[in-house]
């Protein structure tokens, strides 16, 4: 069974990613396009800064792959491939769900997994931490931002995990409905507490040092010996859009994960009354 | 389909007895958090090709849009 299970979530989440991809090419990758040539343009204006000032000046390697086939090919296989991912980790959750967290019908459960994985994996993580477009980022802090936002899931995920069975230590005594508020009070508490406990982006010492105490990395304008702007800062309603276009793929790749799977796991776990009457019961390991 | 929607008082059986599934359920887990650490991780905060910044660069677009630090 549990096979079966997660081939149909690997399934449900390649398409789901395809579905995350095609709205990811109309609407985010117009943004991701503008935010290079941003990156580009203030680039040119650094370097003729620098070649003013008699610094030196180095030039950047030329990318390995085009933008045409980062924008398609690329962005497309990471999506799917994400998707699948993704798939079969809900399909592990909901296999080891099914059974222990009360009545509910497949597909609700699904929904209410996908909804744990949007949360999990992705949305708690990037009210922290929340996705960037190409030019927000320094080089230099790839490696401390990358373990924060790591830490960042992995502690969202356990404490998800730590909610869920809270809530079911806590049924007998309070009640469904007041364990769940509880469990979820409980989540939003320590979520909170590890939020505020862990440092900002901007404030890392590397970016302190460098740039002064902001609490991003997004660019600043940039200006040149005299305090004069010479490019503008990075677009603040460009930034919104990415990150809202961000947000809704997920919610697209997690609702189509759930709405696919929900009713392939509904037939795989219910037909054996209806087959019962022709075949053999479906119990397989 | 009709005995779905009908509530039920009974908790709903347990379908997958963790003990007899639990190699397939975490080689799954393993592989998915495998396949996201090469989406999304590799060659940036860490790089176990060392310098090579092929797969990088090719899910660039994907990586920045699904929520990972890139560059």
């Amino acid at each position: 069974m549990e096979r079966k299970l997660i081939l149909r979530g690997a399934l449900a989440g390649a398409a789901a990613g395809l579905i995350a991809f095609v709205f990811a090419r109309i609407f985010a990758e117009p943004q991701i396009q503008a935010a290079i040539d941003y990156e580009s343009g203030r680039d040119a204006a650094q370097h003729a800064l620098d070649e003013a000032a008699g610094l030196p000046v180095e030039h950047a390697g030329h990318d390995i792959f085009s933008r045409t086939l980062q924008a398609n090919l690329g962005a497309g296989a990471g999506l799917v491939l994400f998707g699948v991912a993704m798939g079969a980790l809900f399909a592990v959750a909901f296999a080891i769900c099914l059974g222990r967290v009360g009545t509910l019908r497949p597909r609700n459960l699904a929904m209410l997994v996908a909804l744990g994985g949007f949360l999990g994996v992705y949305f708690v993580p990037f009210l922290k931490y929340p996705a960037n477009p190409p030019s927000i980022g320094h080089e230099d802090t790839i490696h401390d931002r990358g373990n924060l936002y790591l830490a960042m899931v992995a502690c969202s995920i356990v404490l998800l995990i730590g909610a869920v069975l809270l809530g079911k230590r806590l049924r007998p005594r309070f009640g469904n409905w007041n364990a769940t508020l509880l469990a979820i009070a409980a989540y939003v508490a320590i979520i909170g507490v590890l939020m505020a406990v862990l440092p900002s982006v901007g404030h890392l010492a590397a970016n302190v040092e460098e740039y002064g105490r902001h609490a991003t990395e997004t660019p600043l304008p940039l200006t040149d010996a005299k305090g004069n702007i010479v490019y503008p800062g990075f677009d603040a309603d460009r930034l919104y859009a990415f990150r809202l276009y961000s947000v809704g793929a997920q919610v697209l790749l997690w609702g189509v994960i759930g709405l696919i799977f929900g009713p392939l796991a509904e037939r795989l776990l219910q037909p054996r009354k209806d087959r019962t009457e022709q075949a053999e019961p479906v119990r397989t390991a | 389909m009709s005995n779905l929607s009908a509530p039920t008082s009974v908790s709903t059986p347990v379908v997958v007895p963790v003990s007899r599934a639990v190699m397939w359920l975490v080689g799954t887990a393993i592989v998915a958090f495998a396949l996201y650490y090469f989406i999304g991780v590799d060659q940036g905060a860490y790089s176990i090709f060392g310098k090579d910044m092929h797969i990088h660069e090719f899910v660039h677009d994907a990586r920045h849009f699904l929520g990972f630090p890139c560059h």
